[in-house]
């Protein structure tokens, strides 16, 4: 194996979870990575070596989910309450990861991918602007909202449930 | 700069390790005169800690062989091609195709070894890599931590102090494997050079080993049997320095 596709191996887990995180869905996100690597050796001299090689496979593989969501968008919807379970023997509270994952898929693309880009895959907001290529002050504003909105559907509107304070 | 009002931008990017350190000191006192604000803060990690509890599985899951296959199909000069293929059969596989290793195939107990080694060290990777969920429970709660690793191994065990040697704990987590669970200590530099120790349930059958190697793209692990625990301690911190920090841990960790 080249050193380009051994470097391509080491980022496969980070990957996998990104994609799964994006789609809920273990076959179309390995599907999504699947494409990602084969742009990357097929494109391997557009990356520039300076360049952080995560970065630019979310970047890819951010595009092509945009393509296939489209796509997949004309042909059905599956509910939330309908997707399947991540195969997960590590994770320790079954009810909440439900909810979280159920909330996670209600949310708009761009605000799930702006959240799983910062909060899972510990991207800088520099780094999300530059996959999302949105400017960083788009990030921060979708980021903020994502997590207010998520954070509303996993109370489930109980009452009272107070807003994020706004300072200014 | 630093003397602007604390926004929500802030706080978000306080939540998110994102602040330069001036700023940051900042946020920190308004939060201590905030508890609205503090209580967002904690919300903000908290959504982060549920989407890594719901997501980090996929990273100790074995990658899906069509995936591996891309990376390895030929697709570069004919010439080129041929080798690559041949490199695959064995490269290829070592790093990424987890149980499918032909070498590792089998149950004698050099194979279980190597396999576990192998899981180890690809743990290290993947976790001493994260920057803000290394661990599952930290070094603060060491107590606790070693209570849950020892029950879930389903034996005693015992978190080396590896101070002497310049690596302080962080902290710990299970990683889920075929059958036993293995426990994943990790420990820290000032520098931020991290280590992990993994430990396993040998079984009482087992016989001590002395020190073997695997290696992986600039990373180590030494890995032994000491009575019924398998360890293997795993770094990129070369192997003599490494090798170093292995016989503290035997040391200590020996009756």
């Amino acid at each position: 194996m080249s050193d380009f596709a051994t470097d391509l191996a080491s980022q496969l887990p980070r990957l996998r979870r990104y994609a799964r995180a994006l789609t809920h869905d273990a076959a179309w996100a390995d599907d999504l990575v699947q494409d990602t690597l084969e742009r990357a050796l097929g494109r391997r001299w557009l990356f520039r070596f300076n360049g952080k090689l995560s970065a630019w496979l979310y970047t890819m593989l951010y595009r092509l989910y945009l393509n296939d969501a489209a796509r997949r968008r004309r042909l059905t919807l599956v509910p939330p309450e309908q997707l399947p379970e991540v195969a997960d023997p590590a994770a320790a509270d079954p009810a909440l990861r439900l909810d979280l994952r159920q909330a996670l898929a209600r949310l708009s693309i761009e605000h799930r991918s702006v959240l799983v880009l910062v909060a899972l895959e510990q991207l800088s907001y520099k780094e999300a602007a530059a996959v999302l290529q949105v400017p960083v002050g788009t990030v921060m504003s979708r980021l903020a909202r994502a997590r207010e909105q998520l954070r509303l559907l996993l109370d489930g509107g109980a009452a009272g449930a107070a807003t994020l304070t706004r300072i200014k | 700069m630093s003397s602007e009002p604390v926004t929500e931008d802030d706080l978000h990017a306080y939540a998110d390790g994102q602040l330069e350190p001036a700023r940051r000191a900042l946020v920190e006192a308004y939060l201590a005169a905030h508890a609205d604000a503090a209580a967002a803060v904690r919300d903000i990690r908290a959504q982060g800690e549920a989407l890594h509890r719901a997501y980090d599985g996929v990273l100790n899951e074995p990658v899906p062989s069509r995936l591996t296959r891309t990376l390895t199909a030929p697709r570069r000069p004919p010439a080129l091609a041929a080798g690559i293929a041949w490199l695959a059969c064995g490269l290829a596989a070592g790093w990424l195709a987890h149980g499918a290793l032909p070498t590792l195939s089998g149950n004698g107990e050099a194979v279980v070894a190597a396999r576990f080694a192998h899981d180890a060290l690809r743990a290290h990777v993947i976790y001493a890599a994260e920057q803000r969920h290394p661990v599952e429970v930290p070094a603060q709660q060491e107590t606790q931590l070693v209570a849950w690793l020892s029950k879930r191994l389903q034996m005693p065990i015992h978190a080396p102090d590896l101070n002497a040697q310049g690596f302080a704990l962080l902290g710990g987590r299970l990683l889920p494997a075929d059958g036993m669970p293995l426990a994943q200590l990790m420990y820290q530099a000032a520098d931020g050079e991290r280590l992990t120790l993994t430990i396993r349930n040998a079984g009482p059958e087992s016989k001590n080993t002395g020190f073997r190697i695997m290696e992986q793209n600039g990373n180590s692990a030494f890995y032994w049997i000491d009575r019924d625990y398998g360890y293997a301690l795993s770094g990129g911190i070369g192997r003599q320095r490494l090798l170093e920090v292995a016989n503290a841990v035997q040391r200590q960790l020996q009756p």
